[in-house]
Parts: structure tokens; C-alpha cells; sequence
């Protein structure tokens, strides 16, 4: 609850006491399935099957570009967003220049595992000098929580995850993150790498990109640039669903004796 | 060559996971015809070990350490998998271990397999099931690197025990500055933790009011249970955002999960599918969760959860 506290502070800081006005920052976006799709597969459950599925920016993206907005607006920060896929990843990307992005990049490279993914990323960081890449605790598809990790030990910047909070002052960094069964706050500094989620900004703050915003997105450079190639670690071999699960067995709200006796003796779990 | 398996403790104690992680280790150890070194770090009691299978401990005990971080502890870490010539490293997933293991794969120029469920089904190549899609699928993953990193989600391998005991060694590697500093920590001592739990409790909106969370804190604590929420109770400020869990929050493996008041979206659903018992209590007999529960009360909250809570009390009484 007092984090809430922090957030409403930040946002209505005074932004002279800052000097970022150079600030470069990379905001890593995974195009991922919408939270409501069906989770179907193909070609003998080997490719993840693409057919009637939305896809959206990676809603821990959504929170860090949100916030990297903000370090745009009242920091006068620049804002580059990058992706690591095939040209059906574009539209993703140009939601994210809609929302207020200046550029953005496109590895073209099909994305096969988390250490190819960093090792693309890392090569676009250092080609464009940032100082600042925030991306996602984790992508909802492949749900790796691996890409920044692994992006910040092949830069050597410094690096937070599970970041719900984030404040720059020239190169200094202070930074919340989420620990089992709390927080910790830590300082660290520039160039710096964070994974965040929801309390970055909250969900209240999120933008949907207006008009205006969609029409500017569309004269914004979306450069798409050579992969590297850089070589995977992992294969995936096959998608298997989990088995399908059985009847709900109901108990009467008047004999609840009945349920403590199935989490007892049938279900072993009191 | 042997199985290295990172033991997270914490105030000198070994966490529940990392009794599991040793578990698991042993199993890819037996796979493998080889043994299970453990790297502990400022434990107080390291005989533990031996019961989950571990061989030989290394006993790392710095100051320098005493506060987690990712890129220290991934060195140390590496240190002791040069030391041992281990190819495989087995960690959990707690938010400690999940910060360190990519760090720590690129160190060791390691392939690494997150949300691991299963013990290895293949070693030659190396083949893992892990989670994906939020528990909406699994996917079958080889990791293709001479040394690699399994981290394996809590509660989903168990504890297994063995009649063994484990030697212990002083390992003191070098201890790198990370660049990180811890400012504050700012956690609940007495609470179990949404990570750590057997059970959680779980309430929605369908509870009206942060004023009527009382009963859901009772039940909880007859159970020894972690507390929970779905997203929009903690979108509106009813309870803290560390309790929303699913798809967006934070994901539950627990034995038992107890969800009352929640419609069952699919977003929520996922998040918590990997707890091995669901029991829904709501008035909805049409809610959602119904399809995805075990046990299932078509009831109201408010005259449920009370009920609920003196039955366990007289259970627990009973049981005593
Ligand atoms: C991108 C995205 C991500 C999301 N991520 C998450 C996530 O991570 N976690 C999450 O939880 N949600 C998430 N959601 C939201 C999700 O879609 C649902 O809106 C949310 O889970 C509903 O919360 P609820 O069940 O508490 O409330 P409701 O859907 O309003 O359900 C309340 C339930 O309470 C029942 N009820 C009412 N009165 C009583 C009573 N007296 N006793 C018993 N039962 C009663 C009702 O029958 C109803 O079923 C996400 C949504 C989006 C779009
Ligand atoms: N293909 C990709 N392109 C750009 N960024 C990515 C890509 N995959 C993952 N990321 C970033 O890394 C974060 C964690 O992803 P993952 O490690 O896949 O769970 C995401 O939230 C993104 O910020």
C-alpha cells in the first residue's frame, strides 16, 4: 500500500531537480497473445497455432514503456522500443510508437529462445548507445523471465527484475523490487537493465493510444535491422496441453463437515 | 563431473525449495550415474541436505553475502560449478533464484530451462517439461549446451527423501561487487508468503468491501495459509498489489488453493493453475471456477467462509 504512496509522489516531483535531458532508453516489447486467447497448437503440436489469436504488447512491457514514457515527458528522455521477430511483430510495435515511443526497431530474426533473443538485444543496445533498457519480468507466452537477465551480463550493465518502481537522477538509479513476501529497495546506476511489472506505473496509468497518437505512429521510422544470427541454446521440441481435468465435485453450503472431510481424507491437503 | 544444486536459506534456514531443488538434483544425479554437491550460503546447519540426497556440501559463509545479489551469488555459484565440473545446475524459482539463474546461465555459457516441472525424460539430449503460456500448456524444451541450468518451479517435483548423508567442505570463492545495493527490505516477518505456501486463500470481488477481508484473514490463519486477491481487489486498492495474484500477478503452485468470490476469468485462472486442489466458494452455480475447481460450494461468502472457519477450528481441535 505505501508503494502507492511512492508512485503518486513521483509523478508530480518537480522534474528540474533531474538532468536527463540525454537519456537514451530501450524499451524491450514482446508480442505476445492476448490474455484471453485459447492456447491451441499445430503442425503435430510443434508451432504455437497463430489462427484467431490477437496479439498485444507483453502487458509487463506495457507497464515499462508507460513508465519510460514518463522519464520522456517529465525528463526529457528519448524512447526507443525494439523487438526481436518477424514483420507480423509491426503492429505491436506501432501501438507502442502510438503510445508515444520515438522509434522503433525491429530485429528481423525469428525469435527461438531467450539466450538468441539477449544476444540480438544486446547487439542493438550497444549500437545505439543506451543507458536505460527496461523490459518485462516475463513474456506471458513463453514465460521465460530470462531475456533481461541474460541482455544485462552480456552488456555488463547492472540489473533489477521484478521492478515496480524506478527513479533516475543523472546516472543514479534507485529501484524497488518485488521479493517473496515483500520489497527491497536498491540504488545502482546507469547503464542499467530492469525487468518490471504492474506497479512500475499502475494500471490506471496506462495509455490507449488516441487518434492523434495511431496517425503520428505512422510517420515514425520503424527500422528494421539485420539479426546477427545469433545462436540458440534450447530447442523446443514439442506443446503438450495439460489433461483435462475432471467434474468440480459440489458440497452443500449447509454441510461444509463434508468438505473439511474431503480436503482431509480424500484430497490429503489438511 | 557431478550435479550442482543451489540450497536457498534464509536467516541460516533452508527454504522449503531448496529441500525440493536437492530432490530434484538427485533424480537428474541418478539419471546421470553421478553424485549431488550443494552450495550453501551463510547456513547455519548443512546436515539437512543429506536426507534430500545431497552428497557434499559447500559451505560458503561471507558476510559479503548477506544480502541477496543476483550477480555475487551467480558468481560464487560458477565458481563452484568450475570447482566441481558439474554440467547440470539445478536452482528454484523463487524471486531470488529466478533473478540470478539467467546471470548465471550466460557466466557459464549454459542453455537454461525456467518453470521446469518434471525430471529430465531424456539426458542425451537433455529434455525438460516446463510451463508456458501461463500454465495454459507445457512445452517440451532440450537444452543443447555441454553445461546447463534447470530451474525448477516450487512444488512441483515434491520432497523426496534418502537414507543418505552429505560431507561438508568450506568453499570461500571471490566475491565480486554487483553494482547493486540493498537500501531497505521491507517484509513481512510473520506472513507466509504467496511463494512459500501450502495453502492460499484467495478472495475477490464478489467480497464488496476491503472492510469484509477479516474472515478471509481468519480462515487464512486457521490454515496456516498465505493470503491472496484477484486483480481488480487490488486494482482498487483493497487489498496490496504483493497479494494479486494470475496471468498479470503473481503465480500460485500451492497444495491447496481456496478461492472465494472470484468469477474464474481466464487471466486469473491461469495464474493459479498449477495448485494442485481448487475449492470455489460462490453463489454463481454458473461462475467459471466451477469448471476449473475440485471441490466447489454454491454458496454465499458471507455465511460460508464463517461456517467454514468454525468447522476447521473444531477439525483442527479434533486432529490436535
Ligand atoms: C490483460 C489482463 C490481465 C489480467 N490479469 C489478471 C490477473 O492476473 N489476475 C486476475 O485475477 N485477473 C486478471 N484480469 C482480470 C480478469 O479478467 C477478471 O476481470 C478478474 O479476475 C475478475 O475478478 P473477480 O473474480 O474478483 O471479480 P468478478 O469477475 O466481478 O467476480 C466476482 C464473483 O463473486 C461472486 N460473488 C458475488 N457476491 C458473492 C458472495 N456474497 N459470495 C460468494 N460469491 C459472490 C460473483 O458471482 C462473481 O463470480 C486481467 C484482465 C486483463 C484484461
Ligand atoms: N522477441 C523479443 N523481442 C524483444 N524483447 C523481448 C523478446 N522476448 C522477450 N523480450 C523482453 O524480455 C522480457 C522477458 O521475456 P522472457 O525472458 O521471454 O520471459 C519481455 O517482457 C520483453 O521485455
Amino acid at each position: 500500500m505505501s508503494y502507492d504512496n511512492v508512485i503518486v509522489l513521483s509523478f508530480q516531483e518537480n522534474n528540474q531537480k533531474f538532468n536527463n535531458k540525454n537519456m537514451k532508453i530501450l524499451v524491450c516489447i514482446s508480442h505476445v497473445p492476448d490474455t484471453t486467447s485459447k492456447i491451441n497448437f499445430t503442425d503435430g503440436d510443434s508451432k504455437f497455432d497463430t489462427n484467431g489469436v490477437q496479439f498485444v504488447i507483453n502487458p509487463n512491457d506495457e507497464f515499462g514503456l508507460t513508465r519510460a514514457m514518463w522519464f520522456k515527458e517529465k525528463q526529457g528522455a528519448s524512447v526507443d522500443v525494439v523487438n526481436v521477430g518477424g514483420a507480423e511483430t509491426e503492429p505491436t510495435l506501432r501501438k507502442a510508437l502510438a503510445i508515444g515511443a520515438d522509434n522503433a526497431i525491429r530485429v528481423n530474426a525469428e525469435a527461438k529462445d531467450g539466450f538468441q533473443v539477449a544476444k540480438e538485444l544486446a547487439k542493438v543496445v550497444q549500437d545505439g548507445g543506451y543507458d536505460l533498457v527496461i523490459a518485462g519480468r516475463e513474456s506471458i507466452d513463453y514465460n521465460g523471465g530470462m531475456v533481461p537477465g541474460m541482455l544485462s551480463e552480456l552488456i555488463g550493465a547492472n540489473f533489477v527484475t521484478n521492478c515496480i518502481n524506478l527513479e533516475i537522477d543523472g546516472t543514479n538509479a534507485t529501484a524497488t523490487r518485488e521479493i517473496d513476501g515483500g520489497k527491497e529497495t536498491v540504488t545502482t546506476a546507469l547503464p542499467l537493465v530492469i525487468a518490471g511489472q504492474k506497479g512500475l506505473v499502475e494500471e490506471s496509468d496506462l495509455r490507449i493510444p488516441n487518434m492523434r497518437g495511431i496517425m503520428m505512429a505512422r510517420k515514425k521510422p520503424l527500422n528494421v535491422v539485420e539479426a546477427a544470427n545469433a545462436e540458440t541454446e534450447t530447442t523446443s521440441v514439442k506443446f503438450e496441453k495439460p489433461a483435462p481435468k475432471g467434474a468440480v465435485t459440489l458440497v452443500d453450503a449447509g454441510n461444509l463437515d463434508e468438505l473439511v472431510n474431503l480436503l482431509h481424507n480424500e484430497a490429503k491437503v489438511i | 563431473m557431478s550435479v550442482l544444486v543451489y540450497t536457498e536459506s534464509e536467516n541460516g534456514k533452508f527454504k522449503k525449495t531448496a529441500l525440493e531443488v536437492a530432490s530434484y538434483a538427485k533424480a537428474v544425479a541418478d539419471q546421470l550415474g553421478t553424485t549431488v554437491t550443494a552450495v550453501a550460503v551463510n547456513a547455519d546447519d548443512t546436515s539437512e541436505l543429506g536426507k534430500y540426497g545431497v552428497d557434499k556440501v559447500l559451505n560458503v559463509s561471507n558476510s559479503g553475502l548477506d544480502k541477496f545479489n543476483a550477480k555475487s551469488y551467480a558468481s560464487v555459484i560458477k565458481q563452484a560449478v568450475e570447482k566441481e565440473d558439474a554440467k547440470v545446475v539445478v536452482v528454484s524459482q523463487t524471486a531470488d533464484s529466478k533473478y540470478l539463474a539467467p546471470v548465471l546461465a550466460v557466466g557459464l555459457n549454459a542453455g537454461y530451462a525456467s518453470n521446469v516441472v518434471e525430471a529430465p525424460s531424456n539426458t542425451a539430449p537433455f529434455t525438460v517439461k516446463r510451463t508456458a503460456f501461463t500454465n495454459k500448456a507445457f512445452n517440451v524444451t532440450a537444452i543443447n549446451t555441454d553445461v546447463k541450468v534447470v530451474g525448477v518451479s516450487n512444488n512441483a517435483f515434491g520432497l523426496v527423501e534418502n537414507t543418505a548423508s552429505a560431507t561438508a567442505e568450506d568453499f570461500s570463492p571471490t566475491v565480486e561487487d554487483s553494482g547493486v545495493t540493498v537500501q531497505s527490505v521491507d517484509k513481512a516477518t510473520d506472513k507466509v508468503t504467496i511463494a512459500d505456501a501450502e495453502i492460499v486463500v484467495s478472495a475477490g470481488r464478489g467480497l464488496k468491501g476491503p472492510e469484509n477481508w477479516g474472515m478471509v484473514e481468519e480462515l487464512a490463519e486457521v490454515l496456516g495459509a498465505a493470503t491472496a486477491c484477484s486483480k481488480p481487489v487490488s486494482d482498487l486498492g483493497w487489498r496490496p498489489h504483493s497479494e494479486h495474484v494470475g496471468q498479470t500477478g503473481k503465480p500460485v503452485a500451492s497444495n491447496l488453493y481456496i478461492a472465494i468470490g472470484i468469477s474464474g476469468a481466464i487471466q486469473h485462472l491461469a495464474g493459479i493453475n498449477a495448485s494442485k486442489v481448487k475449492v470455489v466458494v460462490n453463489t454463481d452455480p454458473e461462475a467459471p471456477f466451477f469448471k476449473a475447481a475440485d471441490y466447489g460450494v454454491v454458496g454465499d461468502a458471507f455465511e460460508v467462509v464463517p461456517a467454514l472457519i468454525e468447522k476447521l477450528k473444531a477439525f483442527k481441535a479434533a486432529n490436535a
